[in-house]
């Protein structure tokens, strides 16, 4: 067993590693964002009876980079009465900590690189699911500061919207994940992939499925998706907290949007699914797990109507909460005992 | 407890689901409106004014632009009030009158699948409005094939029908309406049982039928509230009295049964279509009435007689004795009602339309205060009211 790959045996080789990772992992998620967008709208098109993009490249397949394109050359207008500085940081604060979420998500086991053992995550934080917690929480700034800034109502009640919705379901989100760390005895999620390791029957889903489906539907709600996208409601409020944004601001916020539901699948896939494991190498087995899950969310948008404010907030607080503790409680009597 | 402020937002008249230019101007407490004051008359363009300068033929055109969902069955009122006016309703062929019952009927399907369609997309659930949009475009084919045009049809006349039935049309409705009963399970299966469908309209936008009676409300938001009340039965029209079909009235007061009425009124139009197709008998589509109706093409064209009628007919029209008269109908909506007063000359002295929108929207204000911003969106599309009849 070689040494571990650290600052401290090999700086040079090191930091080119790391620098390789994170360009590699923000590439195949920059893509995934963009062909996420054609996938949605291909996979709703055939549900719905209709084609989707078509007309762009061979089936279509360029629609992403045309829709890129089009924003970005678009008339990038603010609002003469929003905060300047809040109404151009609220994109980048959603944006960013969707993307540097991804950065303890472990994609596969060790490689060598020069005699040295490589683990494949950018780096493995002993914390992970409190910083996974942390980043969520700072998305909500992202929203609520755009639906503040732009000084439009309806935006504004977007934002509020947002500001509650998320606080509720991430104490309900949080509390599902506590489960997973209770039976795994760490907050490190390769800790956490090393523990479902055996068999297939060792994943989380199998011995906690009500942590996992209160997670799944709570996440749903943390990004905003169908059903529970009451911020950007675009028949109740126009287009909710981005109704003011346009160009590339507005494509910020939709990359977020996109990037948000691919943490949260490969979220979901390491904490209940065994992240890398499967039959074939790590990052594919992975990835096949995401885009399972970005299905899952596509399709749960092409069936669904939207849930109402009230409702949200019912659901969140006295349905989704108690489950969490009730399933703490399982939990902890069957550790226990 | 601070001090807080309602808040004041102008829903409309650029808004994606005003259905169309209604202005709301909603106070808020948060997400709880305290009132609701609808604005119309972004989209008036004096429908009634202008049939008083023009005969009766060439007013018909305009009540296609009134409801222009479902713009059959506003030639069907127009043109029973002109006839009663006229006093030959009696005269219309049978041909004539089972074509406007099957195509008035192929309207209500057509104006409810558009409201499906919106009120579903308003509530999130996309699908549905495709799905729903798909069996309207078969729709509008037909309208396509029998008159030419897929929204403005102006295809009934006084005293008849402008064309004949195309070859093939009776098959084409035929195909339509066995499927259509399968699609409308397709609607229901994506919507009725859906849990949160049900949460967002079950007690929502509630209207006793007191209320409803007090405002004027008609057509299926009346009936969902438990009055059974349906012009095609209480006081038939077109031969509606010789149709077997049930009026469909529900007891819940709110969305829900709204949804659930409107569906089930679908199938029973489905029916009503079967019927009108096996009393489809061939025979002539104008009543024989020289003065009022247009001769055949062909007289027109090889005798001197014929071209001489059609051009009185086309320069003068016709002059009803003076009176006045009211036809309502049960159109998609509710009661449409035309009042026509006639001082003798070619033209309507006055012409004034009752439009189900336009009293059906009075109850918005009712059902709406004191419920969430989301469920304004919900009772605007269970009223199902387009503008272009509100304004007129």
């Amino acid at each position: 067993m070689s040494e571990m790959l650290s600052l401290s045996n090999d700086p040079l080789l090191f930091i080119s590693v790391m620098v390789a990772k994170i360009l590699a992992v923000f590439l195949v998620v920059v893509l995934i964002v963009a062909y996420a967008t054609y996938a949605e709208r291909k996979i709703i098109g055939r549900m719905q009876t209709r084609l989707g993009p078509t007309m762009t490249g061979p089936l279509g397949l360029l629609q992403p980079i045309a829709d890129g394109l089009k924003l970005f050359f678009k008339e990038d207008i603010i609002p003469a009465q929003s905060s300047k500085l809040a109404f151009i940081l609220a994109p980048m604060m959603i944006l960013v900590p969707a993307f540097i979420t991804i950065a303890v998500i472990p994609f596969g086991g060790m490689i060598t690189v020069g005699g040295y053992q490589v683990p494949l995550q950018i780096t493995d934080l002993n914390v992970g699911i409190l910083y996974i917690l942390a980043m969520a929480g700072l998305g909500v700034y992202g929203i609520v500061l755009a639906g503040w800034a732009s000084n439009n109502k309806y935006s504004l009640l977007g934002g509020v919207r947002s500001a509650a919705q998320m606080v509720s379901y991430e104490l309900a989100a949080g509390l599902a994940i506590i489960s997973v760390f209770m039976l795994s005895e760490t907050l490190s999620l390769r800790g956490i992939v090393e523990a479902q390791a055996g068999s297939v029957m060792d994943w989380y889903i199998f011995s906690q499925p009500l942590a996992f489906c209160l997670f799944v539907i709570t996440s749903l709600a943390e990004i905003n998706r169908t059903p529970f996208d009451l911020p950007e409601a675009e028949t109740e409020l126009v287009s909710g907290f981005c109704t003011e944004y346009s160009s590339m601001k507005y494509a910020l916020f939709f990359m977020a949007e996109y990037a948000n539901m691919i943490v949260v699948s490969a979220i979901t896939a390491t904490l209940f699914l065994g992240g890398p494991a499967g039959p074939f190498p790590g990052p594919i087995n992975l990835l096949l797990k995401v885009f399972f899950f970005m299905f899952l969310f596509i399709w749960i948008r092409a069936t669904f109507p939207r849930v109402r404010y009230d409702q949200l907030m019912f659901m969140g607080w006295k349905v989704f909460l108690p489950l969490a503790l009730l399933n703490i409680v399982i939990t902890g009597a069957v550790v226990v005992f | 407890m601070a001090n807080t402020e309602t808040m004041t937002i102008n829903m409309g008249p650029q808004h994606p689901s005003t259905h169309g230019v209604l202005q709301l101007v909603l106070e808020l407490d948060g997400e709880t409106v305290v009132k609701a004051v609808p604005h119309i008359g972004f989209l008036h363009r004096g429908v009634e004014k202008l049939s008083e300068n023009r005969s009766y033929h060439r007013a018909l055109p305009l009540t296609d632009r009134l409801d222009y969902l479902a713009p059959m069955s506003n030639n069907l009122g127009y043109v029973l009030a002109v006839e009663k006016l006229l006093g030959i309703t009696e005269q219309i062929p049978e041909r004539a009158k089972v074509v406007r019952v099957m195509m008035a009927e192929l309207t209500r399907i057509k104006s409810h699948l558009v409201w499906l369609a919106t009120h579903a997309l308003d509530i999130g659930a996309m699908t549905v409005f495709l799905y729903c949009f798909r069996e309207r475009e078969a729709i509008m084919d037909m309208y396509e094939k029998l008159s030419g045009a897929r929204m403005t049809s102006n295809y009934f006349r006084v005293g008849g029908l402008s064309l004949d039935l195309p070859e093939g049309f009776e098959n084409d409705v035929r195909e339509f309406i066995d499927a259509m009963p399968g699609h409308i399970d397709t609607y229901e299966g994506l919507l009725t049982g859906n849990k949160i469908w049900q949460k967002r309209t079950i007690g929502v936008a509630k209207i006793s039928a007191e209320d409803a009676i007090d405002i004027g409300l008609t057509g299926p938001a009346l009936r969902a509230s438990g009055v059974d009340w349906d012009l095609r039965r209480d006081n038939p029209y077109s031969g509606y009295e010789d149709y077997d079909f049930e009026v469909i009235t529900r007891q819940g007061c709110d969305t829900f049964d709204r949804y659930k009425a409107r569906l089930d009124e679908m199938r029973e139009s489905c029916k009503i279509i079967h019927q009108a197709l096996a009393k489809l008998q061939p025979g002539a589509i104008l009543a024989d009435v020289p003065s009022v109706c247009l001769p055949e093409k062909k007289d027109v064209v090889n005798s001197i007689e014929g071209l001489i009628h059609q051009f009185k007919i086309i320069t003068e029209g016709f002059k009803p004795e003076p009176g006045e008269i009211y036809q309502g109908i049960e159109a998609p909506k509710g009661e449409l009602g035309y009042y026509i007063v006639s001082d003798g000359s070619a033209n309507p002295f006055r012409m004034k339309i009752r439009p189900p929108s336009f009293v059906n929207l009075q109850a918005l204000p009712q059902m709406v205060e004191g419920a969430l911003l989301a469920d304004v969106i919900a009772a605007i599309g269970t009223l199902d009211i387009v503008l272009g009849e509100i304004d007129r």
